[in-house]
């Protein structure tokens, strides 16, 4: 199996668990694993992206127009990286902005729902509101783990969720396993609805 | 990781001894051998790369296996020593890893460490993948061993920060070695050793080319194509993406830059019209092959970098070496990708200070206490470097480490009515900060220092240093108290604050401002990555959505939510620094209540 998975979001909101626990599920269904990440400088609320890619694979970063899937924690990150999937390659993606300190400076108005009509519009997508579906949980801190799981549940990931659930269960601390485990559940339900 | 890789590669070598100075994108390479077992080997973050250097030529004196890690700007600090150890040479091996990042990505310069090696005349080793990285430290170690010379190893960032599959076998533990055995005539560089080891060294550099030409890392893959390609680390990586659909064009990669494996290139182009030179930041590579080309006066076009085929700057991808090939080759270059010219306008996203930081406090303080006053602020690399950023624009100069508190002299003596500050960061302070304070203190300079002390090193990851109390060797150890040292140097006033207490702070600030000599201001308060609170301010009804919170400071967590000044609890660390501003005491919570 060949694929190319793309996660971007800004510094802070969990990419890089996110991007480990797709590689190590990989690894673990016996693939070749490639994957890169933005560290240092650009983490402190900059713009921030992994790249995963399972299967033969030279250069660590994804090429243009290659990826078969982007992760995107948010609307504006998700644009950003669009160059780089493929055309029948699929985005998910959240609703929920971070708004740079900058917006909030000069009021531009920023507030994510251009991103997402531009999206809709452009490619194959599926929206997801981070609040709504973290609300059971008190916190949008599960949302890496609840778009792994609406990742798994499109059936594109082409990884098994077993394999994803044993990996959540060997990364994230004890006292937050099972949360992170309903997280996932959650949005692999969600992510059913759009099984190809 | 690369980093990983490396790290478990000098561990497999029989490393001896470690040291280094964080730097992106370096870091995790001393981080993973903490991690790893590693009984019997010292491990050590030095004060700076000089002292991590000097550390490890020691040993490598003593026939132990040394690694040093750092930067590439790491590199010039550290150059001194190198220069120097270069002729004097070494007996047990020695690796410097000085890790490149163009870009640049997490750097001030895009400079070139094989320039270094050629500098020195030393060899330079460059994977172009971790899973290279993982072997190829082990080889650097016996090609130091075998032409008793300090050998550089070069991974870029995108080496260091890529991750792949590595099998490693079980630790073996470190080297036997030994001992330094005592020689007057070896180990003390005179100016008479020096000539005579610079004629050997250079006379050695042709006879390591040589080697160098049979080397695993140099490859020549293909055919017997007219047209060639040449490259190097993850260039190679870059261009096997695009040429493995071309596999009759022959590809040379170089995993030794310096020295020149001649033989090697110059038969690989025998037949070979035109070769492009694929690599990253200076045209190391294509200058090497222009000279070989003048020296057998070949048929041969050369491209890259110098005839404008490369770019001159920057770091270079796989769309861009498709681009560059598809050129060169007259191949198609397909990227099937979206076209994004309709794009709506994406928001922009520098770095900032986090939510809470303390920095943040502490920049404020300085501003507020020098409004409506000349001053100048020379700033210095770490987080803090951050405080440039809108609305604090409290950064006027930044240019390496250590040089705010020197560069607040310089200020001083042009202009004699600005107040001169000088901003470090606790771990710079020790890094390079104090000579530089005893450069104000003894030439009588006007100015104020002002230590941004969170106790730790931030912006690499987090590492220990002389001033925490723990080392990497997980003893608990005596701290170098910064305030001490201060009045050990002999600056006239030395204040610790809180910078998280406005008033305080602002206070503590003029009071310094307006002594006549050195004076220094320690704003101390811990790394909220680190301590992690818990508390949460909030705004009450109160609020008159003056926005002045937001004007002044900056934070990532005060937003505008359906109109209204909103604080996000997801980001916010109760610090308070908001309510101390808020002109009409809508702001409450936070860790002081």
């Amino acid at each position: 199996m060949n694929k190319n998975i793309l996660i971007c979001g800004v510094g802070g909101q969990g990419t890089v668990l996110a991007s480990k626990i797709i590689a190590a599920s990989a690894m673990d269904e016996g693939s070749a694993v490639h994957s890169a990440e933005t560290i240092g400088m650009a983490q402190r609320g900059g713009s921030v992206t992994s790249h995963v890619r399972i299967g033969e694979a030279y250069s660590p970063l994804i090429p243009g127009g290659t990826a078969d899937m982007i992760l995107a924690f948010e609307p504006a990150e998700a644009v950003r990286n669009l160059s780089y999937l493929k055309k029948d390659g699929i985005v998910i993606v959240n609703s929920v902005p971070v708004k740079p300190v900058t917006e909030s400076l000069m009021n531009t108005g920023y507030d994510g729902t251009e991103m997402v009509a531009y999206l809709k519009n452009k490619c194959s997508c599926v929206v997801i509101d981070a609040k709504k579906i973290c609300e059971p949980f008190g916190s949008s801190r599960y949302f890496n783990i609840a778009i792994l799981g609406v990742a798994a549940g499109t059936g594109r990931l082409g990884i098994s969720k077993e394999t994803i659930l044993a990996e959540i269960e060997k990364r994230v601390p004890q006292k937050f396993i099972e949360t992170n485990k309903a997280a996932f559940y959650a949005g692999y339900e969600e992510g059913k609805k759009y099984e190809a | 990781m690369g980093n990983g890789a490396i790290a478990l590669g000098a561990l497999a070598a029989g490393v001896n001894l470690v040291a280094g100075y964080p730097g992106t994108p370096s870091s995790e390479i001393l981080e993973t051998i903490s991690k790893y077992p590693h009984d019997g080997v010292h491990i050590e973050w030095s004060v700076n790369e000089k002292a991590a250097m000097e550390v490890a030529a020691a040993a490598a004196y003593s026939g132990a296996r040394a690694m040093v890690t750092m930067k590439q700007v790491g590199l010039n600090v550290a150059a001194d020593p190198l220069m120097s150890l270069a002729y004097v040479g070494v007996k047990g091996g020695m690796v410097i890893v000085s890790a490149d990042d163009p870009g640049p990505i997490s750097s001030q310069t895009e400079q070139d460490t094989r320039r270094f090696a050629d500098f020195c005349r030393i060899p330079v080793f460059d994977p172009s993948s971790p899973e290279e990285a993982f072997s190829m430290i082990k080889d650097a170690f016996e090609y130091s061993e075998k032409y008793n010379t300090p050998v550089l190893f070069r991974p870029t960032t995108r080496v260091c920060h890529a991750y792949a599959s590595v099998e490693t076998p079980e630790y073996a533990g470190p080297k036997e070695y030994e001992g330094f055995v005592k020689d007057s005539k070896k180990w003390v560089i005179f100016p008479r050793l020096s000539f005579a080891n610079h004629a050997m060294i250079e006379k050695r550099n042709v006879e390591m080319g040589k080697d160098l030409s049979g080397y695993c890392g140099n490859t020549v893959e293909g055919g017997n194509s007219k047209k060639a390609v040449i490259t190097s680390g993850i260039s190679y990586a870059y261009t096997k993406e695009y040429l493995k659909d071309y596999p009759d064009i022959k590809l040379i990669k170089l995993a030794t830059a310096y020295p020149f494996p001649e033989e090697l290139v110059l038969s690989a182009l025998d037949g070979v019209d035109e070769v492009i030179c694929i690599e990253e930041l200076s045209p190391f590579i294509e200058e090497q092959v222009l000279k070989l080309a003048g020296k057998h006066h070949l048929q041969l076009k050369v491209s890259g970098k110098l005839d404008g085929k490369v770019q001159p700057s920057g770091e270079l991808s796989a769309d861009k070496a498709a681009v560059i090939l598809s050129d060169f080759l007259g191949t198609q270059c397909a990227n099937s990708g979206y076209n994004l010219s309709d794009a709506p306008a994406l928001p922009i996203r520098p770095p900032v200070l986090c939510a809470g930081c303390p920095h943040r406090a502490s920049f404020y303080a300085v501003k507020q206490a020098m409004k409506g006053r000349k001053a100048y602020f020379c700033g210095d690399i770490g987080c803090y470097t951050l405080g440039n950023a809108m609305p604090l624009d409290m950064v006027d100069t930044c240019l390496c480490m250590g040089a705010g508190i020197t560069m607040a002299q310089g200020f001083h003596w042009t202009d004699s009515d600005g107040v001169c500050f000088g901003f470090v960061g606790d771990s710079t302070f020790f890094a390079s900060g104090m000579t530089g304070v005893a450069n104000a203190v003894y030439n009588n300079a006007d100015m104020v220092l002002c230590v941004l002390d969170n106790s730790t090193t931030a912006m690499t990851g987090h590492q220990p240093h002389p001033g925490i109390g723990r080392n990497l060797m997980g003893q608990i150890v005596d701290k170098v108290d910064i305030a001490k040292v201060l009045e050990g140097i002999g600056v006239k006033k030395v204040v610790t604050v809180n910078p998280l207490n406005l008033d305080a702070s602002v206070n503590a600030v003029r009071e310094c401002a307006d002594i006549h000599g050195v004076k220094a201001v320690i704003f101390k308060s811990p790394c909220i990555a680190i301590s992690k609170p818990t508390a949460k301010c909030t705004i009450s009804d109160k609020c008159v959505q003056c926005k002045k919170c937001i004007r002044e400071i900056g934070c990532p967590a005060l937003i505008i939510s359906n109109g209204k000044v909103t604080i996000d609890s997801g980001l916010c660390t109760g610090c308070g620094l908001c309510s101390q501003i808020c002109p009409v005491n809508a702001i409450g919570g936070g860790a002081d209540e």
